[in-house]
Formats: C-alpha cells, sequence, structure tokens
C-alpha cells in the first residue's frame, strides 16, 4: 500500500481515537478525574448497535440512535451513583471506583452478551472512492468526516453556547463558578452525557472497522485513546484532538513499516518521550507552583 | 493486649505484621500436613504470597512516596522472565531447586531494578496522572517486547532473535522463551517457604526503609515537596530510592510467581494485572502494612475461592469495590460507625484528619 492510503487509514484510526479521547479529557477538564470506565461505555454502545442493527435487522441510523441515548443515560447514572458521592474524596478513590465501574460493565456485558466474539456488520454501506490509483473505503471516508463533524460541533458548542461557557467556567474554578451561579452539579452531568454519546458513536466507529465486538473491546481502544489526551495535555479540548490524530498515524504507519508486533511498544515509547521534552503534553497549560 | 498498647507505634506495626505472616505460615504448615488443603488450595499459596510481595512494594510507590503508578506489573513481568532465562541457564549445572530458585529471584530483582532505575528517571520530571500513564506506558511495552522476542538456550549458551523460534540457530537446545506464548517448560520450583521468605525480606526491608531518614525524607517530599525541597532534601535521590526499591521488589516477586507455573506468557502482567495490585493497596489503606497484607490475602482469595459462581464473580467483586470505595468515603457510614463503636466500647474514638482515600 502507498504511502497516502496509509496515512488515510491512519487519520480514519486517529479520528476515532481523538473522539474518545474528547470523553476523556472533557470529564477530566472538569471533573479533575480519569474515567477508566470511559473505554468500557464505547463497549456497550458497540453493542446496542449490534443488537438493533444485526440481531434485530433494523437500519444501522436507529442501531447508531439507540446506542447514543442509551451511552447517554449509561453515562449521567454512572455519574450520578458512582461519581458524584466521591466529589470530595481524594483522586485515587475516584480512580478505584472508576476501575469497579469498567470491571461491572465489562462483567455485566458478558453476561448479557456472551464472552465470544460476535461479528458486527459494517454501518456504512461498502462502497469505495477511487481517485486515479487511490482507492478509499466508504468506511474510512465517513469515519473521517464524521469526527471532523463532531470536533467543529463540540469546538462552537463550548466556545459559543451557554452551557459551553459553563463547562469552561468549571473547569476554571469549581468554586468562583458556583458563586456565580452555574449549577455546577448539572453541567458535570451534561459533560459526561456528551462524553458518552461521543464514546456510543466511536464505538460503532470502531467496531465497523475492527468487524467484531466482544466485552474487552473497549479496553485498549479505551487505553489508547486516554494516552492520546494525555499526549495533546489532558484537559485540553484541541490537545485531544491532534494527540488522537497523531497516535493513530504513528500507529498505523509503524505497523505498516516498521514493525507489526511492536506497534504498541513504538507508539507508547513516543509518548513517553514527548511527555519528557513536554511534561505537560503538546497543547497543556504549564503549571506555576505557588508556595 | 495491654502490654502491645503501650509500645510504640512502629513496634506494634511490626509486630502486628511479621506475625500475621509467621501465624498464617505456621496455620496453613499444620493444616497441610492435615491433608486439610487440597490442590486447588495448595495451588493458591504461593501467588498470594507474590501478591503480597507486590502490594507492599507498590505500597511503597503509592502510599509513602504518593506517586500513583499504572504499571507496577511491568516489573513483575521482567522479573519474571529475567528469572526464568536465568533458571534455565543453570538449570543443569546446579542440581538443588532451592538454589536455582535463589538464582532465579536474585536476578529478576536485579533486572527490574535497573529497568526501574531507567523508568525512574522520567518519573522526576512528571507529577501526579502524566506519571500514571508512563507507568502504564511502560508496562505496555515490556508486554510487548516479550511478546517478540524468543531465547533459547544450548551448550553454547544464551540465543536471542526475534519473528520465529527458528532463527534461534540452536544445536539440541531448549527453547525458553517462545515470543507470544510466553515461557514454556519452566521447572516448578516455587515453593510455599520460599513465599513466606520473600514476603518476611520484603517487610523487613519496608519497614526499615519507611523508618529510616530515607524513609522520612520519602514521607516528606510526598506531604510537601516544596517545603522539602527546601530544607535540602533532595527531591531526585529519595523519589528513586522508593522507585527502584519497589521495582526490586515486584522483580523477585515475579521470578517466583514464574517459578510456579510450567508455562507463562507476557499478557499475565498486563494493565489489569497492575490495576489489581493498586486495589489491593487503595483498599488496605495506604501507606498501611498489615492492612496491605490482610486485603490483599482477602481480595485475592474471595474471588478465586467464588469460582463456583463462576460468571457473576467478578461481577460481584466489581460491586463489592465501588460499594466499599463509597461506603469508605461517605459521611453518614463514618457517622453510623462512630455511634456503633460508642456503644461497644463506651467511648469515643478520635476522628483521623487527614486520611484521604
Amino acid at each position: 500500500m502507498s504511502l497516502i492510503t496509509q496515512l488515510i487509514d491512519g487519520l480514519s484510526l486517529g479520528s476515532v481515537y481523538a473522539v474518545i479521547a474528547l470523553g476523556y479529557t472533557m470529564v477530566y477538564g472538569i471533573a479533575k478525574m480519569l474515567n477508566f470506565a470511559h473505554g468500557d461505555v464505547i463497549m456497550v454502545g458497540g453493542y446496542i448497535c449490534y443488537e438493533i442493527m444485526v440481531s434485530a435487522g433494523m437500519p444501522s441510523i436507529l442501531g447508531i440512535l439507540a446506542a447514543m441515548v442509551v451511552c447517554t443515560v449509561l453515562g449521567i447514572t454512572i455519574e450520578r451513583f458512582a461519581y458524584k458521592p466521591l466529589r470530595k474524596a481524594g483522586s485515587l478513590a475516584v480512580l478505584i471506583t472508576a476501575i469497579g465501574v469498567s470491571y461491572f460493565l465489562q462483567n455485566a456485558a458478558m453476561l448479557i452478551f456472551g464472552s465470544e466474539t460476535k461479528t458486527f456488520t459494517s454501518v456504512v454501506p461498502s462502497f469505495a472512492l477511487a481517485i486515479k490509483d487511490l482507492s478509499i473505503s466508504g468506511l474510512t471516508l465517513v469515519t473521517i468526516v464524521v469526527s471532523v463533524v463532531i470536533m467543529i460541533a463540540l469546538t462552537l458548542f463550548i466556545k459559543k453556547s451557554k452551557i459551553g461557557k459553563a463547562m469552561r467556567a468549571v473547569s476554571e474554578d469549581k468554586d468562583a463558578a458556583e458563586l456565580m451561579g452555574i449549577n455546577v452539579n448539572s453541567t458535570i452531568s451534561v459533560t459526561f452525557a456528551i462524553g458518552s454519546a461521543l464514546a456510543a458513536i466511536a464505538g460503532v466507529l470502531l467496531c465497523s472497522t475492527s468487524k467484531g465486538i466482544m466485552p474487552t473491546t473497549g479496553s485498549m481502544p479505551g487505553i489508547k485513546a486516554f494516552t492520546a489526551a494525555v499526549f495533546g495535555g489532558i484537559g485540553s479540548i484541541p490537545g485531544a484532538m491532534v494527540g488522537g490524530l497523531l497516535l493513530g498515524v504513528i500507529e498505523t504507519l509503524s505497523k505498516a513499516y516498521i514493525s507489526y508486533e511492536l506497534t504498541d511498544a513504538i507508539v507508547f515509547a513516543i509518548l513517553i518521550v514527548v511527555l519528557l521534552v513536554r511534561p505537560t503534553g503538546l497543547f497543556g497549560k504549564k503549571i506555576n507552583e505557588k508556595v | 493486649m495491654k502490654n502491645l498498647k503501650s509500645l510504640s507505634k512502629y513496634a506494634r506495626t511490626n509486630i502486628y505484621s511479621y506475625g500475621m505472616v509467621i501465624v498464617a505460615f505456621v496455620v496453613v504448615t499444620i493444616a497441610q500436613s492435615m491433608g486439610m488443603i487440597n490442590n486447588f488450595l495448595g495451588g493458591l499459596l504461593v501467588p498470594v504470597c507474590v501478591y503480597v510481595v507486590m502490594a507492599l512494594s507498590l505500597n511503597l510507590v503509592v502510599g509513602v512516596s504518593g506517586e500513583l503508578s499504572l504499571g507496577h506489573a511491568g516489573f513483575m513481568s521482567v522479573g519474571a522472565f529475567s528469572g526464568i532465562v536465568a533458571a534455565a541457564m543453570v538449570r543443569d549445572s546446579i542440581s538443588s531447586d532451592p538454589l536455582k530458585l535463589l538464582i532465579a529471584i536474585v536476578i529478576g530483582g536485579i533486572f527490574a531494578g535497573i529497568v526501574g532505575f531507567l523508568v525512574g528517571i522520567p518519573v522526576l520530571r512528571l507529577r501526579g496522572d502524566y506519571l500514571a500513564i508512563v507507568t502504564l506506558a511502560f508496562g505496555e511495552i515490556i508486554k510487548n517486547i516479550i511478546n517478540y522476542i524468543y531465547v533459547g538456550v544450548d551448550a553454547n549458551g544464551l540465543h536471542v532473535c526475534t519473528g520465529t523460534a527458528d532463527n534461534l540457530n540452536m544445536e539440541n537446545g531448549r527453547i525458553v522463551l517462545q515470543g507470544p506464548q510466553g515461557a514454556v517448560g519452566v521447572q516448578k520450583i516455587a515453593t510455599f517457604g520460599a513465599g513466606i521468605v520473600l514476603v518476611l525480606v520484603t517487610l523487613f526491608v519496608v519497614i526499615n526503609l519507611i523508618h529510616s531518614r530515607s524513609g522520612r525524607a520519602i514521607t516528606a517530599i510526598r506531604d510537601n515537596r516544596i517545603a522539602a525541597e527546601s530544607v535540602g532534601i533532595s527531591v531526585t535521590k529519595y523519589k528513586l530510592t522508593a522507585f527502584v526499591t519497589s521495582a526490586v521488589l515486584a522483580g523477585m516477586a515475579g521470578a517466583l510467581y514464574a517459578m510456579n507455573y510450567s508455562s507463562i506468557a507476557a499478557k499475565k502482567f498486563d494493565f489489569n494485572t497492575s490495576i489489581l495490585i493498586l486495589v489491593f493497596v487503595v483498599l488496605g489503606g495506604m501507606g498501611n502494612i498489615p492492612g496491605t497484607i490482610l486485603a490483599t490475602v482477602v481480595l485475592y482469595l474471595v474471588p478465586e475461592l467464588l469460582r463456583s459462581f463462576a460468571d457473576y464473580r467478578m461481577l460481584i467483586y466489581a460491586i463489592v469495590l465501588i460499594v466499599v470505595m463509597l461506603a469508605k468515603n461517605s459521611q453518614k457510614v463514618k457517622m453510623l460507625k462512630d455511634t456503633i463503636l460508642e456503644k461497644i466500647f463506651k467511648k469515643t474514638k478520635p476522628t483521623e484528619v487527614g486520611d484521604n482515600v
């Protein structure tokens, strides 16, 4: 395959990572927590879409919408029952709870849907775009377009809308935001809702690309997207986008040109090097210490 | 009991910790001689010791040094596979099993320590969640690399290659590491006694480190880095001390763990294993040594003993984990606990200050 095809595949993978990373980074920015269960929300989204689309045989658009609704409700529920009571607790307590939620989702999925891999049919009808001798599959194209649309919409939402403004205020200073009359609790809920809805879309795109789904489907992409978020500077929205895209491209290129087996090692090694040079990620704010 | 209370806190922690391990060893040995321990339970003895060592060593990083590490299983992996290779090299020249095991454990500890030192250098530049991600990344890198290499031993010594086992170019040698399949044909020489000895050694190292000058420097850095730095404590030196010590102990535990199975793959030491150990440490109470030991034993054994519930056991485990974390941080539960304690002991327990988790 030519370099350009590889680059396009990398962008496609990277844009899915970026969409997932957005969920991580928004939650981190606002609730100051690492939501380890985010990867498993992706998996739930994938299964819901699978059940509607493959088992019930309904159109794929219904599957995607159902996945988004279920994941949004799931995200809000998780936040309400597992994370909200720990708002004042230490960050490790929240981390362990998030891990508990992640185990819970994985095992619940195993009981409900079974542990075997199920074949996922692509949500995009198979077609290919051919420009000269370059051929891009429809799924790749749709993935990139959908992700770019999501990123632009989200950026506008956070920059222009009132809720977006509230989100930025809460991430800057929770107490001051509360004094200004912002409802911090509902702002955090909205953040979880948006992050989870994005995770549902990412889940469907991811399963369409890998053509299979199982209860642990979300783990590795979750870790990779988390890495991407840190790569770009966690808490920063453009950082998550750039981090995700870069990670996808690096992964695809090293798979094609360096070594298939060592891909993960290369991706993570680059991450470590980046963090050594820029300890707060590419777009992370430098934190000045006050005594 | 009265005498115990009059001792210093330091001495009490020591007595509880060492006492617990020795009592456990005596009880298990007696039970074993009476034939009360079946094969299934017997198979859990070495892993329990290994996980106790892992939790105690991670406690040094997370509890004492206050850094979040998500790649502790990576050091276990380094220790396990370097230990396996070392044991395979001396397989024919040394006949005594305990000596072979000792060599494997020492080599495992040394290699994990070297890797810990190399990984520890970035640790000094990063804080909090960024540190967590670097350790996570490191764990994944180790897993990936071990999945990639093939190692064999023959009369000429060690052969290392990548790709397939055919590239080893051995003459009648034995394959030790087989890429994604991991280590094969490992001699099962780990014993419960060795596990207990390793736990005692770990306790000795950890307790003495915590209560030494270095230990006080490490906790000072954890509590307030800037204040510690301003009184002339070298942050680099002491953080690295805690990190490398923890890595060495984890490597030794890994080597012991590997010697308990005839074959073992790198994917055993993945992110989930790191998380499992972190859960032991956090639920045991960070920095609390007897608590860590107890939490590890209970949390490791319960899911194993619940195997008859098969599919439901991890679901139950997850729910218990969430409920415990919520209860531990809930004001209502704390008040309820205090009133119950008050009724039983007719006195109020002093409220703890500064306990975060």
